[in-house]
């Protein structure tokens, strides 16, 4: 039964994890995608821009933590939120707000935010290091290990303190965002404006104001997934290269332009690569008398080793891509 | 002093100017209607009124307030409606949502105007949790109609109403524009279906080549014989 926890380990929590950084961080591109038809490919680096935030803030008072009981890190976040909507904000307004007054073609709008992404990492590098960092300075991670009540089983199901914080933030991010766009009247002005945006303009709806609301929310949720991320591993100025990619693919794979299909997405991807990654020959070994002799298990049974991971990802998106361009929810096909 | 009255509109897409000094004026209880051949600016006409396209020359007003190229949110604050002839729904919002839309500047208004959107159009509120996306194309004209109404204008602008609907649903709609006429809104819209349009029109407005041909009562403009010669088919 060992062999079960190290599933759940590996696979269940590991995916959940991979899954939720991923859910939230698809979420923001497809929010961008409907409300601005583009690719927004500086997303990841707002997740890492959110995450050198909360590291530079923790660097600045570490003792902040133990005052309220939780990890410094997590006490700086919300600040860290409302400076990355800041900056998503005034990114904006500087860059992507110029050339859509000039009208131009979504593929401009593409590669300047290929030239924001570049510029972030250049601040993010400038200010929080290029070097990895943990993100725990003060105190220490707080590690969970649950054992389960058979007796078979003496190892531990193992969960860290980060990762059931990103649980609960996911599902209030995921329930949130669901009663903002379908109760709350900037939100159903939102889908509106995603809709048919000359018809929300005629409708009375100020097109400038969701715009921003947009670029807070996209903002806001990459900084928790960014913080969240750093925290559970460590903190890398180069985390977006690792990030981007599997993003851009839950987005798809969900419809883009469809938040909740963004969500499915994201732990779609994200399992797909634990279990791409995860050693089946663990599973199989308690089977091994029932296989027929000839049969050795080899040592490692993964269907791509480890460093292979961002395959995955990839492999997903084409896939989809070839068999159903709008995702698994019907989606806008990006044109 | 006339609800809507324009004088001397110049106006086009870019450079290319449609129309070329149109005069148009109706009264606050008055039903508008722009008529005539393919290319002769009547839809131009109407996006310029609702601020979709730059006026360059002469000048539009609202109860003698100019306002040409105001933007269109701006206009709905001052009681305008406009609804465009295509994508008028928001086809992924459900029925309610679209007309709550409608309402966006005057939140405070939804719950008595979707009273009065239901009892006008009585098929929508059984639909009203559907995506306005699934309806046929009259139903959808009455979702259009009836987000346009949320925000009680005081001039409705409409965009060939009945284009592409079957007969049924045309006679239903001009029905449903005399019914929002008789509550006191101001009406202007363009029409294809000439003769019912002007059956139903205080001032008809015959354009041609961006210019006025003939402007006069609705009655008398289907009783001449050149208009009936030149635009209405004989």
């Amino acid at each position: 039964m060992n062999e079960l926890v190290f599933f759940i380990n590996n696979v269940v929590v590991a995916g959940s994890v991979t899954g939720s950084i991923y859910a939230i961080g698809a979420v923001g591109v497809t929010l961008v995608f409907s409300i601005m038809r583009f690719a927004h490919f500086a997303h990841a680096d707002m997740m890492t821009f959110g995450a050198s935030m909360v590291l530079l803030l923790t660097l600045a008072f570490p003792g902040a933590g133990s005052a309220v009981g939780l990890p410094t890190a997590v006490v700086m976040l919300p600040l860290a939120i409302v400076l990355t909507a800041a900056l998503a904000v005034g990114i904006d307004h500087a860059f992507y707000k110029p050339l859509r007054a000039h009208g131009v073609k979504p593929i401009v709008m593409v590669i300047a935010s290929l030239g924001v992404a570049l510029m972030l990492q250049g601040v993010i590098r400038l200010f929080a290091g290029t070097g990895g960092r943990n993100l725990y300075i003060a105190e220490r991670k707080e590690i969970y290990r649950i054992d389960l009540p058979f007796e078979t089983v003496t190892r531990p199901v193992v969960v860290t303190e980060p990762q059931v914080i990103l649980f609960v933030l996911t599902i209030a991010a995921v329930v949130g965002l669901h009663l903002f766009l379908s109760r709350s009247r900037l939100g159903k002005a939102m889908r509106a404006m995603s809709d048919n945006p000359d018809l929300a303009q005629a409708s009375g709806i100020n097109t400038h104001t969701i715009v921003a609301v947009t670029w807070v929310i996209a903002g806001g949720l990459a900084a928790i997934a960014g913080t969240l991320l750093s925290l559970d591993v460590t903190f890398k100025p180069d985390l977006s290269f690792f990030l981007l990619l599997p993003i851009f693919a839950a987005a798809i794979v969900g419809g883009v332009g469809h938040p909740f299909g963004a969500i499915a997405g994201g732990f779609v991807v994200g399992f797909a690569e634990t279990l791409a990654v995860f050693n089946w020959t663990v599973l199989l070994r308690p089977l091994q008398q029932h296989f027929p002799e000839w049969l050795e298990l080899p040592r490692s049974l993964a269907f791509v080793g480890t460093e292979y991971k961002i395959v995955v990802p990839f492999f997903i998106l084409v896939a989809i891509l070839v068999w159903r361009p709008t995702g698994l929810f019907k989606g806008k096909v990006i044109t | 002093m006339p609800l809507l009255e324009a004088r001397e509109v110049h106006c086009g897409y870019g450079a290319m100017n449609i129309l070329h000094g149109v005069d148009m004026a109706i009264e606050a209880d008055e039903i508008g209607v722009i008529v005539g051949p393919n290319g002769a600016g009547k839809s131009t006409m109407l996006k310029a009124v609702f601020g979709l396209l730059t006026v360059s020359q002469g000048e539009i007003r609202l109860r003698g307030e100019p306002i040409h190229n105001l933007a269109p949110n701006r206009l709905v604050q001052k009681g305008m409606g406009f609804i465009p002839q295509e994508h008028n729904v928001f086809p992924s919002l459900t029925v309610q949502e679209n007309l709550e839309m409608g309402a966006y500047l005057k939140p405070e208004n939804v719950k008595r105007m979707l009273t009065q959107v239901y009892e006008l159009f009585p098929p929508l509120q059984d639909k009203r949790h559907q995506p306005a996306g699934e309806l046929s194309g009259g139903q959808r004209q009455m979702v259009a109609m009836g987000r346009a109404l949320m925000a009680e204008p005081s001039l409705l602008l409409l965009d060939e109403p009945t284009a592409g609907l079957s007969p049924l649903y045309m006679n239903e709609i001009f029905e449903r524009v005399k019914t929002i006429n008789a509550a006191g809104v101001g009406i202007l819209m363009v029409e294809q279906n000439a003769k019912q349009a002007l059956a139903i029109a205080d001032k008809g407005f015959v354009l041609a080549a961006g210019q006025n041909r003939f402007t006069d009562t609705g009655a008398a403009l289907l009783a001449d014989p050149e208009v009936a010669r030149s635009f209405l088919g004989g």
